[in-house]
């Protein structure tokens, strides 16, 4: 499925691996189990290694292999379901996780802003989506109230400019 | 002055040019998410969350459009707004509700962008009045005005509006999430059964703290809330409601809607619940999070109490109609010579909390002539005037006369709370607002209400609790019994420092009887009361044996 990054299109040169198939020479996502059972062997692996993370995870599972890590993929099953956002805010906030935050799932256009404010960087979207249509509803509301994790520059009191493009 | 001016006393939160960019561009936004509906590129399963979120439900006979009115503030010039609105777009009728809000029942889809265009006019919206997010904070009614005060409550129910507006990591939370806050150690707003309560107080030093409470709530699993925190800084306090809130966002039940309010989740874990709040406050990065006191003076400024004249208490005037009103309406203020005034939207035989335009209007105006243009909502459905002359009072008892606004029974029995109930509302299984009427007729007489004391009545068309009927002394749930209406009465609630869940009191009673039920309630209690005792009182100290006895006995 194509990979929505800064309110474009681009192609995912990421590929998600069955717990019992083999992993490829290039980039793989595995499992947060198979992630724990191969531990070792993983470690001397070259190629960039992400994990997909379940919405009950609790980020300081993945906490002791983060260093290995250049992507966490989280995933949303309905969209009413916020979990990702916390999860997303504490990789960032209390891990220092510097790497790639996808969202995967039932994910809305109108939650694109807000995703990126809590430290997502990318979104998985299926095939045909219009990214205009998510690049309009990031920047719809250009004012948060709030700190949070993307880059803003406060303006008075609890209020900054968001800077999300 | 044009009638959309905001008196200048009033202490509403003034917007800035920042603050009404802000809603333009929500309202744009809102405009775009309907459109994309009408055009089928969202499905009603995705837009029913968007909707929510700008305050639009879809009730038994049209939409319902749910307007904040932001910890209960109102100015004069949106109270006049709000009565406009009423004409233009509903039939004349706004309902204002036990969340300090006011609900359009009549509202067509295609007005929805032209109310909120004429709502943001006097820095008004209805975002975040429905949906699993943050909802509006409520507070003391007579906050800014009352002697028992310590803390002013408004300013910081005012910060944690803004702070959770559009707040990017709890949009989505499992539930909706309500907050109330007091200043005063005299709970009057139900603290102990909101997803969070808040008590602001003052440390020996004089310095503002919060004392936390969580996971209260009401609905079919009441529950009073269990105490997180003693004492949280001033400056701590926007760090320490992250915490609570990313547990909950991150732990709350998601499966089943029965089980996913925050009251649930504490209940399940207890103390474990408070440590992880404390885990995750102690490791936040709490410079990112800190309520600066700058933020806290610039936001306090709004809320500067208003010019007062200095005066000396006084007599009120002998005329005994005014007096019996009086009796009930007027409150003492701190300031000397001053009172606060509630207005009751519960005239007898009506719907409690409905005002049409006119008298929205009406109020407007008095609110401008005698209160600093300023107007509360309060949690049980009345309107106040927080700061006005006791020299005054006689004049505005005839002003709120001749709009048909002085019905002298606040806090008797016919000050009655109701939720929409069948005649709105999809989930109801009853009827609750005939039930608040045919109640309120048979005890009209105002002599026998005021031998008959303080007594509050909650009433309810479905457990979903949004009458309160829990926290009433005589609490009220219509349910569905095989296709008819069922009435079942609980003793003994209090939503006040003593916060108690009422007791059930034995089988329903039907449509007819419940009435009649009330009555019998009501000879009991004076039969058995001590002098002095409120309906409350002599149930506490006689206990359920002989209310049942007298409703259930061989005739
Ligand atoms: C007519 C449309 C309405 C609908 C569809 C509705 C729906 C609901 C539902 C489903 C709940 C239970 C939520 C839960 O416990 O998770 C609830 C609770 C509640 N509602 Fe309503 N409601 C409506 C109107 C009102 C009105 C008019 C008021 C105020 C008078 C109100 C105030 C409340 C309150 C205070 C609760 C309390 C329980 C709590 O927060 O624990 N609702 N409502
Ligand atoms: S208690 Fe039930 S009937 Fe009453 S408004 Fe709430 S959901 Fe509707």
């Amino acid at each position: 499925m194509p990979l929505l990054e800064d309110g474009r299109l681009r192609p995912d040169d990421w590929t998600s691996i069955e717990d019992d198939a083999p992993l490829p020479e290039g980039p793989a996502i595995i499992s947060l189990a198979r992630l724990q059972a191969e531990a070792a062997t993983l470690a001397g692996r070259n190629a960039p290694l992400g994990v997909a993370v379940a919405p009950e995870t609790q980020p300081e599972e993945i906490a002791p292999f983060l260093s290995r890590l250049a992507l966490v993929a989280l995933r949303m099953p309905k969209s009413k379901d916020g979990r990702a956002f916390t999860q997303a805010r504490s990789l960032r906030e209390h891990h220092g996780f510097a790497g790639e935050i996808r969202a995967t799932g039932h994910v809305l256009p109108d939650q694109y802003a807000m995703l990126l404010r809590c430290g997502v960087s990318t979104v998985e979207v299926p095939e045909g989506t219009r990214p205009e249509t998510w690049a309009r509803s990031r920047d719809a509301i250009r004012i948060g109230y709030q700190a949070a994790q993307g880059a803003d520059h406060p303006l008075s009191l609890l209020r900054r400019k968001l800077e999300l493009a | 002055m044009n009638a959309l001016t905001p008196p200048q006393y009033a202490r509403t939160y003034r917007y800035d040019e920042i603050d009404r960019e802000f809603l333009q561009e929500r309202i744009a936004e809102f405009r775009g998410q309907i459109e994309r509906r009408l055009a089928g590129e969202l499905t009603e399963d995705e837009f029913k969350p968007l909707r929510l979120m700008n305050g639009l439900y879809l009730q038994l006979h049209a939409y319902m459009l749910r307007v904040a009115i932001p910890y209960g503030l109102l100015n004069s010039a949106q109270l006049r707004q709000l009565g406009r609105i009423a004409r233009r777009w509903d039939r004349g009728f706004g309902h204002f509700t036990t969340r300090q809000n006011i609900q359009f029942n009549w509202t067509k889809l295609e007005d929805v962008p032209a109310m909120l265009e004429a709502l943001a006019e006097v820095d008004m919206h209805a975002i975040q009045t429905s949906g699993n997010c943050i909802r509006n904070t409520t507070t003391d009614e007579y906050a800014g005005a009352t002697p028992d005060e310590v803390v002013d409550p408004l300013v910081y129910a005012e910060i944690l509006r803004q702070w959770s507006t559009l707040h990017p990591e709890f949009t989505w939370l499992p539930r909706k999430f309500k907050i109330a806050i007091t200043g005063s150690p005299n709970d009057r707003v139900a603290a102990q059964v909101h997803d969070v309560g808040v008590l602001a107080k003052r440390n020996e030093r004089g310095e503002v703290g919060f004392e936390v409470h969580a996971g209260g709530g009401l609905g079919r699993t009441p529950i009073i809330a269990r105490k997180l925190r003693d004492w949280v800084p001033e400056s701590e306090f926007l760090a320490y409601m992250e915490a609570v809130l990313r547990v909950y966002n991150a732990l709350g039940q998601r499966e089943n809607i029965y089980k996913a309010r925050i009251k649930i989740l504490v209940r399940d874990l207890g103390d474990e619940f408070t440590q992880m709040v404390e885990r995750e406050y102690e490791r936040m990065p709490r410079d990112r999070y800190r309520l600066d006191p700058d933020i806290v003076a610039a936001i306090g400024a709004h809320f500067a109490p208003p010019p007062f004249a200095a005066l000396e208490d006084q007599e009120l005037p002998e005329d005994p109609e005014f007096r019996a009103w009086a009796s009930t309406s007027v409150r003492a203020h701190r300031q000397p010579g001053y009172a606060s005034v509630t207005i009751s939207l519960k005239p007898i035989g009506g719907i409690p909390g409905d005002a049409s335009a006119d008298q929205m209007e009406a109020v407007a105006d008095l609110a401008e002539r005698h209160s600093f243009g300023e107007i509360r909502v309060t949690h049980v459905q009345n309107l106040v005037l927080p700061h006005v002359r006791q020299e005054d009072l006689h004049a505005l008892w005839q002003g709120l006369r001749a709009a048909g606004l002085a019905t002298p029974n606040i806090g008797l029995i016919s000050d009655i709370i109701a939720c929409p109930g069948m005649d709105y509302c999809a989930l109801a299984t009853a009827r609750s607002i005939p039930i608040a009427q045919r109640i309120s007729e048979r005890f009209a007489s105002l002599d026998r209400q005021h031998d008959i004391g303080e007594c509050f009545i909650n009433i309810s068309g479905c457990i979903n609790a949004c009458g309160h009927h829990h926290v009433a002394h005589i609490g009220i749930l219509g349910v569905d019994k095989r296709g008819e209406e069922v009435y079942q009465v609980t003793l003994g609630g209090s939503a006040t420092n003593d916060a108690a869940i009422g007791e059930l009191i034995g089988p329903a009673f039907s449509y007819d009887t419940i009435v009649d039920a009330v009555e019998t309630l009501i000879t009991t209690y004076i039969a058995h009361r001590s002098p002095g005792e409120r309906f409350i009182d002599t149930y506490r100290r006689i206990g359920v044996t002989p209310f049942k006895d007298a409703l259930y006995a061989p005739a």
